[in-house]
């Protein structure tokens, strides 16, 4: 088995550990600590099932920042769906025999990268050109784009210039599932490419990459605005409620 | 007038985004509180007001691990800004003066640098790639001065992919501050009096119950009516909680009146209490959830004791977000508690209303029942816009569907007048802007930042007065009542423009003498 082989195996293992053991860390934090007070940003759903559909429309259709910014949520949103379109052609990779619906994806995947790359160039544009976000940029919000930048260039590149061994990396990755090492191709772009990813992977939970799981757990969002129906005390509030009926009494 | 020490802004027809200049509002800071003040409300103080405490940095962090780990709002806005610069251009503070540290997302950095640093492993090990800073003194200074230059509004939060809220990070900066001595003596100084003497303004009962009768002889000579303004009367059916400047000052004092007419209109017997006179409650202010508690509770007791079956808040914003978001968590008014705490005033309050209800809710329903009569053209004087005070809208509801807080004060208004025009869409509702001097900022040592902070609201409310002849701006809140008869005048409009809802609700009402029934 080569070297380069074994390195990637490696740094994926150790990629994935840090992505899954991180975001645990975090999302436990997220969920354990308490949010005492009922805070929704109103109109807020009075329901489950509207806090549900509320986050849905967050989540796929960016509704927030579509009500405050056109130019920000086109290129989001750009970036964000083509990324999902081409994260589930990647899924080809990882599946034997690949999903229907994965085949059928393919070609929407592979044309998303470029939409992909124009909804990074665009957000990273503004970053430049807005004072105002300029002045809010720090070096990583520049450099994750950048990394993003590249790992589309670099997928592009190899599905459009200089195409790669798409078989052998293929077994490379199922072999790495089920711990059986296959050659990967010593193929420059796809070091770069897959190099790129697992840097991501790794700084995803200790980044503003948060976002992902973050949103979820925000009160503004997902509370249900039931404060008048339903007492809704965090349990460090209760010490207080001991013995501290009326004065009346 | 003296005239002021700084540049009103130009109206100019629309809300415009200004460049951003560094700086433009760094010297604008409130007087911080002396010692006394502080621990009046179970803060240090310093050896002189502002002074930090021994030992201060240390503190300082530990205090904010305590409220990250006590506040998932905290912790979760901690780590998702995307800087995506969505916000930017939506805090009313920073539309006013340009100062690129009232944008929401950099008043969020000043407190996520500090995060970053201490309770992060990029900030840790790679401080200046994701700028994460040490906490010094003059990083507190920042803090003093734009945590003090927020209103705790909420717009921004609308507009937030991940709905992060910056008043959540305000309040625990004010929390941190309040924690090393640096606590703003506007704000604290009047939770100090709330806890000592019952309201915001240290109004004892027998100067209160003066007032009260001042207002009934006064409203006896002007319509021929005896409407009652009652003061501890136990047994009634309604604790009425209002914001203390309806005793008072003016405007506010024409709604109290609207509320007394009202309820004297619907025959429905009510009250208010010497010891639960203030439905302020700026414990939210500072984010500290024992004074918050500790302020709300006067209303549980003295709902106990005059054995209410209803309770009912004047026209107060954030006064109004504490009772309808807060008060069935801090102190059981509500239902649904299935703890002795709560229960025991479950059990006492009239089930078939929502616990508190809202002064526009409750005479909606009256209205809507055929209790009261109006004749509209007495406020044909009027053309009157409405202006959705940022707690109600943003941090509270009214009615029963999602929404009801901007529906039900409208109609309260429309059956009343005659003549009504709403604000440009995008400057009401939902995305209403702040009138520049909640959420403890509305003392004369802010006017700088309260009259730059108004000039959204005043665009929007100007482009009314020119193109439809508006003249009344209807409020619900004592703090943009107080705030614009201070500050309209700066852009040219007279102070008598501005008064609330039950003011236009006093006017048109029909009153007739109720003998005993
Ligand atoms: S809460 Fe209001 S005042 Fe504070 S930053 Fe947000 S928009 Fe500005
Ligand atoms: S809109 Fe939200 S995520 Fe975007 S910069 Fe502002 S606070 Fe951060």
């Amino acid at each position: 088995m080569s070297f380069l082989t074994v390195l990637y195996a490696c740094i994926f293992y150790a990629a994935t550990a840090m992505l899954v053991g991180g975001l645990a860390v975090k999302i436990n934090r997220y969920a354990r600590t308490p949010a005492p007070l009922k805070i929704p940003t109103t109109p807020a759903p009075t329901t489950t099932g509207g806090v549900v559909f509320r986050m849905a429309r967050e989540v796929a259709l960016f509704e927030s920042l579509f009500k405050s910014n056109k130019w920000i949520w086109l290129f989001g949103w750009l970036f964000h769906v083509s990324l999902l379109l081409v994260t589930l052609r990647h899924l080809r990779y990882f599946t034997d025999p690949v999903w229907f619906w994965v085949v059928w994806a393919q070609p929407f995947g592979k044309y998303a990268g470029f939409a992909m790359v124009a909804g990074l160039g665009g957000l990273w544009a503004r970053r430049f050109l807005v004072d105002r976000v300029r002045y809010i940029s720090t070096p990583s919000d520049h450099l994750m784009l950048v990394l993003l930048l590249g790992i589309g260039l670099s997928g592009l590149g190899m599905s459009f210039v200089a195409h790669t061994d798409i078989v052998a990396v293929k077994e490379f990755f199922l072999g790495l599932m089920v711990f059986d090492l296959h050659p990967l191709p010593a193929d420059p772009v796809l070091l770069v490419h897959l190099s790129l990813v697992a840097l991501l992977m790794v700084i995803f939970p200790i980044s503003k990459l948060l976002h992902a799981p973050g949103i979820f757990f925000s009160p503004t969002r997902n509370q249900t605005d039931d404060s008048r129906e339903r007492r809704h005390i965090a349990p460090w509030a209760t010490k207080f409620d001991v013995g501290s009926g009326s004065k009346s009494k | 007038m003296a005239a002021p020490q700084f540049e009103v802004p130009k109206l100019t027809g629309n809300i415009e985004v200004p460049a951003v200049k560094e700086g433009a509002s760094a010297h604008v800071r409130s007087y911080p509180a002396n010692a006394v003040i502080q621990e009046s409300i179970g803060f240090p103080g310093g050896a002189a007001p502002g002074e930090l405490v021994e030992g201060w940095h240390d503190k300082a962090i530990s205090k904010m691990g305590d409220l990250l780990g006590r506040y998932r709002s905290l912790q979760v806005f901690m780590d998702a800004c995307v800087h995506c610069g969505a916000c930017t251009d939506k805090c009313h503070y920073f539309l006013g003066t340009g100062d690129p540290k009232n944008m929401p997302v950099a008043r969020q950095d000043l407190m996520r640098s500090v995060y970053r640093r201490h309770f992060t492993f990029a900030g840790k090990y790679f401080p200046s790639l994701v700028g994460a800073k040490d906490l010094t003194k003059e990083v507190l200074d920042d803090w003093y001065a734009y945590y003090y230059q927020c209103s705790e509004c909420r717009r921004c939060s609308v507009y937030c992919p991940y709905g992060i809220d910056t008043a959540e990070v305000t309040m625990a900066g004010r929390e941190i501050l309040d924690t090393v001595g640096y606590g703003q003596k506007y704000t604290n100084e009047i939770i100090g009096k709330l806890h000592k003497i019952g309201n915001n303004l240290g109004l004892p009962g027998p100067a209160l119950l003066d007032t009260l009768e001042g207002m009934e002889e006064d409203m006896l000579d002007a319509t021929g009516v005896a409407v009652k303004l009652p003061l501890d009367v136990a047994g009634v059916e309604v604790l009425l909680v209002t914001p203390s400047a309806d005793f008072f000052a003016e405007p506010h004092v024409e709604s109290l009146m609207g509320y007394a007419k009202v309820f004297h209109a619907a025959g429905i017997s009510w009250t208010l209490s010497t010891t639960a006179s203030e439905a302020g409650n700026f414990g939210i202010f500072i984010g500290s959830y024992e004074n918050m508690r500790r302020a709300a509770m006067r209303i549980r007791e003295a709902a106990l004791e005059l054995g209410v079956k209803r309770i009912v808040v004047g026209e107060c914003g954030h006064a109004w977000r504490v009772a309808y978001s807060f008060w069935n968590t801090l102190i059981g008014v509500g239902a649904g508690g299935e703890d002795p705490f709560s229960i025991e005033l479950q059990k006492q309050l009239d089930p078939r209303y929502p616990a508190p209800q809202h002064i526009c809710e409750f005479t909606l329903d009256l209205i809507k029942q055929g209790k009261l009569k109006f004749d509209k053209s007495l406020n044909d004087h009027r053309v009157v816009t409405f202006h959705d005070s940022c707690n109600v809208a943003r941090g509270s509801r009214m009615g029963d569907i999602p929404g009801g807080q901007f529906i039900i004060p409208r109609e309260v208004i429309k059956a009343v007048v005659n003549n009504y025009h709403d604000m440009a869409e995008e400057t009401i509702g939902e995305g209403t802007y702040c009138c520049g001097g909640g959420g403890g900022i509305l003392t004369d040592d802010l006017l700088e930042i309260r009259v730059k902070g108004a000039l959204p609201r005043m665009e929007a409310f100007n482009n009314e007065v020119q193109e439809n002849k508006v003249n009344f701006l209807a409020l619900i809140c004592a703090i943009c009542k107080s705030q614009f008869t201070k500050v309209v005048p700066f852009y040219g409009f007279d102070m008598s423009m501005v008064g609330g809802v039950h003011q236009l609700v006093s006017t048109a009402i029909l009153l007739e003498n109720k003998e005993e029934e």
